[in-house]
């Protein structure tokens, strides 16, 4: 039988500091949320069931309401990813100049058998992403927060190389 | 040639003449460079004085909407007794678009001098920049420099001195297209879905948490600065065309094109010249085969349409297209435009809020079938079918992304139906693609 | 407030200012189609259903947002009109599964009703549908997403006015679905009108699940009996059983809404443990040597009456009269239970007496008290005590009166084997009044027919009045309530025709 850790609450000490800033920008605390579950994940990887119902405590929102919302943009992880979380933009302008070898590349390179699958080794989770706002610099690739522009199928093995 | 090119000669450079200059990006470079004389001279200023410059110089908004700012402005009047909100949409997600990441990571004190600028002519205490979270290094560059400018009392309770309070934030979104829209913008900004709200009420008169506010693109923003330091004018002599399409334009190119990047020409500009001149042409040994001139939601052009535009709002309309966001997408001939067609349906699919019915089960359907057909297995009723989903979906919702999705499809079939054609009665894709790096040598 | 004069469909229409299209057009009797908008909710306007053309607008308008304005001109029916329903029609079926052989809402469902009305007669959806798992929300309410058209309308009653944000839309896109939370569950005691709003097979009651078809059912209009709320509803029964209660609209009692315990609590409708024959000391007896016996069994002692607070007025008036004649005593005991509003709705809450007519009860003599067993511990053999309807539940003790006349639906355990038995019909099997907390009388219509011999208690006790030598000679309960009314000044000028399906207060 698994125990569960218990459950550690983000908002406290540093973070809850954070928070309180960030609070004091808006008329609302619902409008804090945004915000608030970016901390959570540079916090923890991702955002649990457990911390959906911390900033909805904190925030004085249901916990349904923060699954709406969660749910509803794609950046914000409902479960644990690779140490990197790579993202490929595949929308047309970059669709049109291979990214959907660049893609293979990474599924290769990284040895992840699917696309939102993690590798093996537990490094490396890749998934295709829309635009990216980088149309000219094709293609452009996300890991985690970093921003890496003009990848070619060439470059992504030092890429990968490089994120140990 | 448009960074990250040199400018070419033909361009224009007022909002990306620092583009590639890291000694921009600091307060005391944008000083040194002009920055900020025009918040100043602002601030001395009454509001709806400033205001009828805006109006004046004949500025549009740059998002892809192209209304008139300066009337968008006058919506929003000062002195009403409530909180008044300004948002700078720097969301963008537009496929193809990337001028404003440009303007935010190179010159970030443009946009916040800009912000200030339209914050005190309506008389909008606090502004919002809505950064999509994906815009890493914007985002770094604009929060450093919004910390820059309070430090140096450029924004604060007492900007530049003037008594005035100016309160800017950095709201960093999370992964949403649709938030691009402003009324979704400013749900999202209210913690909420980005759901585009039904109008009215207008943002004008309820926005955000409620209050007046105006949203406004950052290319917009950008440009209000110099028609203030240069004068309405100016700006409005700035026309090659159209004397409704006045300022410069940045237009970020992008596809299957030689060089890339992002370039600022003056409204009515030839469109073939700026094709085949500035961007270098397609790349070595290809042509092009199609242009979607104003990001994903315009229609697609022949080249025969392409290259007889001239580049403003009107021109574009007059050769079957929009200017919409000025996202150039060069496809050449190796790409299939069915696929490509079927991907961007796929894109609004994924991005689609889910409330209109038509736009939550179109986009999903209207995906399907192109790739179905793209994948050898349509046929001639299901172009029929596309185009009868296509209407269904337009003109029908809260909002236009319904439209936007219906786009690709009817001007793809009405303009390459032989593609379609092609791949019904081949059974096939008749494309394999190779594609190209859009830098040639 | 300025009022205005549109045409709709051909029909001049004045309407106040401010008034929805979707509205004004109601009142002309025409329906637009719909899905999202309920007048009890906010408006989203996102079914697009809705869309209407409205003359020189360059876009058709979604009408139940659009406001009136003079001189409008909008058509319902016209080409473009239909064409844009046809298309939300056969967009919200590509994904829903062709469920109606097996789904509750058929018959009732408003996607099969527009459908047939005016959607395509085939599908061109030629692609995988969708799948979601089937999701028991809690409480009663069972979810079916496969089935979900996405209108919102959970979601807004169980934010707006429940005020208890249970559950949301997740995700984005046709991957789109109402969520809740895990572990957070719809057991808001208003949450089971979520069922009713549903205006497809998505959420449904766990309760009726298979139970019957929508058009198998019979229906009349009724009020809920099981607090003092008094809200309207619609008593549905198949084959003379009651399956399913639902709230009837009255805008001045419940809205459009009626409470979980209320809705679900109508078993005690079907029961089968009841006295349907009269007897006396066990053996059958018609109703004429019954009443006798009954008249036998009040002569020469004192009438000591334990009325059930969910007798109808009708009844209670008769009761309170023959304790009057005879110079007897009478009280009742209301159940408790807690008290439950609905936060967004004025006035509106299951209350904590747990019974249809507490205020008719107190208006025609009676005494409330906590605890009869009291009372009946203190009778002797000079008292007759008259049983009218009470279980007295937990109640085991006999009572040492002289004699027990049982007038009701059940003959209490407690009552011993000597008692005259006069069976009586329940709230669904006659027709009535109650009075609730806030002095509104309101009529309920029969639902089903009696078992056995049973009639309903007005009846009963006229007879037992003209038996005791008082004129009673009511063959209708309209004429029970003209005597009630004429004689109590509450209910001066109340008829049943003035009273209709929405009740009147008293003065």
């Amino acid at each position: 039988m698994t125990t569960k850790a218990p459950y550690e609450p983000v908002f406290v000490g540093e973070r809850r500091e954070e928070l309180d800033a960030l609070l004091g920008r808006y008329p609302t605390k619902m409008a804090a949320l945004l915000p608030a579950l970016w901390i959570i994940q540079e916090a923890r990887g991702w955002v649990s069931d457990a911390a959906m119902e911390e900033v909805a405590s904190v925030l004085d929102l249901t916990p349904a309401y923060v699954k709406g919302v969660v749910t509803f943009y794609t950046m914000y992880h409902q479960h644990p990813v690779g140490k990197y979380f790579v993202q490929v933009c595949t929308t047309s302008p970059c669709n049109v100049c291979g990214a959907e070898d660049v893609v293979r590349a990474f599924l290769r390179q990284t040895k992840c058998e699917e696309l939102g699958q993690t590798s093996p080794d537990g490094r490396f989770t890749v998934i295709e992403v829309e635009c990216l706002g980088a149309c000219g610099f094709a293609t452009p690739v996300m890991i985690n927060a970093e921003f890496i522009e003009s990848v070619t199928p060439d470059t992504v093995p030092a890429i990968v190389a490089a994120h140990k | 040639m448009g960074y990250p090119h040199k400018s070419h000669a033909r361009e224009t450079p007022v909002l990306s003449q620092h583009f590639g200059d890291t000694d921009a990006i600091s307060l005391s470079g944008w000083r040194q460079r002009g920055g900020y004389r025009a918040l100043e001279q602002a601030l001395g200023m009454a509001p709806v004085d400033i205001t009828n410059i805006v109006k004046e110089s004949g500025l549009r908004g740059r998002g892809g909407a192209g209304f008139p700012t300066g009337l968008k402005w006058s919506f929003m009047k000062p002195g009403d007794g409530k909180p008044h909100y300004l948002c700078c949409n720097a969301d963008e997600s537009e496929p193809g678009t990337f001028k404003d990441r440009e303007i935010m990571r190179w010159t970030p004190h443009a946009l916040i001098e800009g912000c200030a600028v339209a914050a005190h002519a309506m008389g909008a205490e606090t502004t919002y920049i809505y950064i999509r979270g994906e815009f890493t290094e914007p985002l770094e560059r604009m929060t450093a420099a919004v910390k820059e400018a309070y430090s140096e009392g450029v924004l604060g309770k007492n900007a530049l001195g003037s008594g005035k309070r100016i309160d800017v934030h950095v709201h960093k979104g999370a992964g949403a297209y649709i938030c691009g829209e402003e009324t979704a913008l400013m749900n999202s900004l209210e913690g909420r879905r980005g759901n585009p709200r039904i109008k009215p009420p207008f943002p004008a008169v309820s926005g955000v948490f409620g209050q007046p506010t105006t949203i406004n693109n950052v290319e917009t923003l950008a440009a209000v600065p110099h028609i203030l330091n240069n004068g309405a004018e100016w700006y409005k002599q700035m026309c090659l065309s159209s004397p409704k399409s006045t300022g410069s334009k940045l237009y970020s190119v992008c596809g299957n094109v030689r060089r890339p990047g992002t370039y600022e020409v003056v409204m009515g500009f030839p469109f073939k010249d700026f094709l085949y001149d500035l961007c270098g042409g397609p790349p070595v040994g290809r042509k092009f085969k199609a242009i979607i001139p104003g990001g994903a939601s315009v229609p697609i052009q022949t080249m025969e349409e392409a290259e007889a535009t001239l580049m403003d709002y009107e021109g574009f309309v007059a050769k079957g297209t929009m200017l919409g966001s000025g996202g150039v997408i060069c496809i050449d001939d190796q790409q299939c435009m069915v696929k490509q067609i079927g991907r961007l349906a796929r894109f609004f699919a994924h991005e689609s809020c889910a409330q209109c019915t038509q736009c939550r089960e179109g986009t999903a359907w209207t995906t399907k079938i192109v790739e179905r057909i793209e994948a050898g297995e349509g046929t001639t009723a299901d172009l029929d079918t596309l185009l009868s989903i296509a209407d269904n979906m337009t003109g029908k919702t809260i909002c236009v992304l319904s439209d936007s999705c219906a786009v690709p499809v009817v001007s793809g079939i009405q303009k390459f139906r032989d593609e379609f054609m092609a791949h019904i009665t081949q059974k096939r894709c008749p494309y394999r693609t190779t594609p190209a790096r859009s830098a040639a040598a | 407030m300025n009022d205005v004069t549109l045409t709709i469909e051909g029909r001049q229409v004045h309407v106040p200012a401010g008034t929805s299209i979707l509205e004004a057009a109601k009142t002309a009797g025409i329906l637009v189609p719909h899905y999202c908008y309920h007048p009890a909710l906010p408006i989203p306007a996102l079914c697009r259903m809705c869309l209407v053309e409205v003359e020189k607008a360059p876009k058709l308008m979604p009408a139940c947002q659009t406001s009136v304005a003079d001189n409008q001109v909008v058509h319902v029916h016209s080409a473009k009109a239909q064409e844009a329903r046809k298309g939300v029609l056969e967009m919200l079926l590509i994904n829903h599964p062709l469920d109606c052989p097996i789904c509750d809402q058929s018959g009732e469902c408003e996607l099969q009703d527009y459908t047939y009305a005016e959607g395509r007669a085939d599908s061109r959806y030629k692609e995988p549908k969708r799948f979601n798992p089937v999701e028991d929300f809690g409480g009663d309410v069972m979810y079916v997403a496969n089935r979900c058209i996405l209108c919102t309308r959970c979601v807004r009653f169980m934010e707006d006015v429940a005020h208890d944000a249970v559950l949301t839309v997740s995700e984005r896109g046709d991957r789109a679905l109402i969520s809740k939370f895990e572990d957070h569950d719809l057991t808001h005691p208003w949450a089971g009108n979520v069922v009713e709003l549903c205006p497809v097979g998505a959420l449904l009651s766990k309760d009726f699940l298979n139970k019957a078809r929508a058009w198998e059912l019979d229906r009349a209009a009724s009020i809920c009996p099981n607090c003092t709320q008094g809200c309207n509803t619609t008593i549905e029964t198949r084959d003379n059983v009651v399956v399913r209660l639902r709230p009837r609209v009255n805008e001045d009692v419940n809205k459009y809404f009626m409470c979980d315990h209320g809705r679900l609590d109508y078993r005690w409708l079907n029961r089968r443990d009841r006295v349907t024959s009269p007897s006396v000391r066990g053996q059958h007896a018609d109703w004429s040597l019954a009443v006798a016996a009954a008249i036998n069994a009040l002569a020469g002692r004192t009438l000591n009456v334990l009325a059930s607070p969910m007798l109808s007025n009708e009844a209670l008036f008769l009761l309170g009269r023959l304790v009057k004649r005879l110079n007897g005593k009478g009280w009742f005991t209301v159940p408790q239970g807690p008290e439950a509003p609905l936060d967004g709705v004025q006035d509106l809450a299951l209350r904590s007496d747990r019974a249809a007519n507490v205020k008719g009860a107190e208006l025609f003599g009676f005494a409330r008290i906590a605890d009869p067993a009291v009372v009946l511990a203190g009778l002797t053999d000079k008292d007759v005590l008259l049983v009218a309807d009470e279980e007295l539940a937990g109640h085991s003790v006999p009572p040492k009166a002289g004699a027990i006349v049982v007038i009701g639906t059940t003959q209490p355990a407690w009552t011993g084997t000597n008692p005259v038995v006069l069976p009586t019909t329940n709230m669904a099997e006659e027709e009535g009044t109650f009075t609730n907390l806030r002095g509104r009388v309101q009529r309920y219509l029969q639902a089903k027919a009696p078992p056995g011999e049973s009639r309903p208690t007005y009846a009963v006790l006229s007879d037992v009045l003209i038996a005791a030598g008082e004129p009673a000679n009511y063959m209708i309960p309209s004429e029970v309530f003209a005597a009630l009314a004429a004689s109590h000044p509450s209910f001066s000028g109340m008829s049943y025709d003035t009273l209709a399906l929405k009740g009147a207060v008293i003065k």
